[in-house]
């Protein structure tokens, strides 16, 4: 069924993308909105709204009963999650789906199973992905474990099997921390997720993060190629590129079908990212999980295979087939990703909800901002503080690095601290500008730097 | 002694509670002494803890669970 009208149920700048998207494909645009979000752009810009809640999330962007409602009321074909939120929530796919609308992105049961990392990671090596070596599936007790060590050795990473976001993983350099905090891990997964289930894997040192953006629907499935995402504070991504600058171009194109085929394993539909782990020592990758949305950093992957990932996506919920055949997509150029946060970079990240007076967004060719902003918004303090993300292409790394570093002395965003100094400093940096860095650069580095970043 | 008030250091979201399936930090008519944690301010998705600046005992709750609050609002009354 063509979809002629979908609802967002998400909000932010990833919000006024879908509305962009949605607008292009001739198809009408309807806002979720919570009390807080009243006077948002993505309301101002998108072709009618209604409100779904209260401030607080639970009562309004996490709450299936009021959105499913909402998309009834609205009369629209199909609901787009975004990321965060409801996104990787399988129930909320068959709620909409129950109802009568479309969900756009993979089946519930796609979700389910993916979204649990013992079962993605089997469901991976089954598919022929390589895993970092460790337990093949949850252990439930620490005797399970004793073999797995004994194969493995130190140091080992414990980490909850329903986690996510970086929570309950710990690192054990011997057997004395492993018996210390495996306890501990368990009785956190417990607390958090209802689940104390835990797996145990490598601890691979100085590791990069890379991904494979995959587009799929449902039969085949092609990859986008690669992104690379080491600067995190805290295990969230701050800066972002595509493609990865350590990945050598054959084991590119192995790691990108591999990926595009294991999409194709499990009948993919829709856009989603394989994450990986790359060893610099080794030339090895590891798959770690996959996200079954949209993401943040999928700027960085349009500006350099020229696909818009958001409109193949509805096209695919529509029940298109993919438009677009693997030996079409070819890398051109370089592109970078800064996240724009409300948050003090100089005072610990403090989060820096408030009013902002005024904006001035850079331009130019190759450049592009992707956020909520106007001016005299108000940014809420009941939802993530990403505010925008400036994304940059140019010909080649050197070149991508100059011009963001352009564009960013054209940011201006006044009334709230934002994270532009980070970014900044970070491309002032020797070791980012040679690409020297791993998942642990960033907080050591800011362990140093912080109190600089004003 | 007259009522004093435990006013929200930040906007965002209050909470009684230190995580769901925990007991409230404090209940009505409990002691609180000056650093009690009375509750947390969720805000961008971080947590802080909301302390009283006063001693007593909490005569009321301003604002319930979950309830969006800004900053300087007042959470609870202290007799």
């Amino acid at each position: 069924m063509a979809i002629r009208s979908l609802l967002v149920a998400n909000r932010g700048e990833i919000a006024v993308r879908i509305i962009r998207a949605a607008r292009e494909l001739g198809v009408r645009s309807v806002q979720a909105y919570s009390e807080a979000d009243a006077n948002s752009l993505a309301v101002r810009l998108a072709d009618d709204s209604v409100l779904i809640g209260k401030p607080p999330a639970a009562k309004s962007y996490l709450n299936i009963d009021s959105i499913v409602s909402a998309g009834m009321k609205a009369g629209v074909q199909a609901i787009h999650p975004g990321y965060g939120f409801l996104a990787e929530n399988g129930e909320f796919a068959d709620a909409v789906e129950d109802a009568g609308m479309i969900f756009i992105g993979p089946e519930g049961s796609t979700i389910r199973s993916l979204g649990d990392k013992v079962t993605a990671r089997i469901l991976a090596r089954d598919a022929g992905l390589p895993t970092i070596p460790g337990s093949s599936g949850r252990l439930d007790d620490l005797a399970a474990a004793e073999p797995i060590l004994a194969a493995i050795g130190f140091p080992v990473l414990i980490k909850a099997a329903a986690g996510g976001g970086g929570r309950g993983i710990r690192t054990a350099a011997n057997r004395e921390e492993f018996e210390r905090l495996a306890p501990q891990a368990i009785m956190e997964a417990e607390a958090a997720f209802g689940d104390g289930g835990i797996y145990v894997e490598s601890y691979i040192r100085n590791a990069r993060h890379v991904e494979v953006q995959i587009l799929g629907d449902g039969e085949d499935a092609i990859h986008c190629y690669d992104r690379e995402c080491s600067l995190q504070r805290r295990r969230q991504k701050i800066l972002e590129e595509a493609p990865a600058l350590v990945v050598p171009s054959d084991v590119r194109e192995e790691l990108c079908n591999a990926a595009a085929s294991f999409a194709r394993s499990v009948g993919y539909k829709g856009a989603g990212t394989l994450e990986f782990l790359y060893d610099q020592a080794t030339g090895g990758y590891y798959f770690l999980e996959m996200n079954t949305r949209i993401q943040v950093e999928h700027p960085v992957t349009e500006m350099v295979t020229g696909i818009d990932l958001v409109r193949e996506s509805i096209r695919i919920a529509s029940g298109e087939r993919l438009r677009i055949r693997q030996e079409e997509i070819q890398l051109r150029g370089h592109a970078i990703e800064c996240r724009i946060n409300a948050e003090d970079p100089s005072n610990g990240f403090m989060p820096n909800p408030g009013n902002v007076e005024s904006v001035a967004i850079p331009g130019g060719h190759g450049v592009r901002f992707d956020s909520m902003l106007y001016s005299n918004c108000d940014v809420p303090p009941f939802y993530d503080s990403l505010l925008g993300k400036l994304a940059v292409w140019d010909e080649n790394r050197p070149a991508a690095l100059s011009r963001m570093r352009s564009a960013l002395g054209e940011l201006e965003i006044s009334g709230i601290k934002t994270t532009t100094p980070l970014h900044q400093a970070l491309l002032a940096d020797k070791c980012v500008l040679e690409g020297k860095v791993h998942t642990g650069f960033l907080d050591e580095w800011l362990a140093e730097t912080a109190a600089r970043l004003k | 002694m007259s009522n004093q008030q435990i006013r929200s250091p930040l906007p965002g979201t209050f909470y009684r509670r230190p995580a769901p399936d925990k007991p409230p930090f404090k209940e009505e008519g409990d002691d609180v002494a000056v650093g009690d944690t009375v509750g947390l301010i969720e805000v961008m998705k971080t947590f802080h803890e909301v302390k009283s600046d006063c001693a007593g005992s909490v005569s009321k709750f301003l604002v319930g669970n979950e309830d969006a609050v800004m900053a300087g609002q007042p959470l609870a009354e202290i007799a």
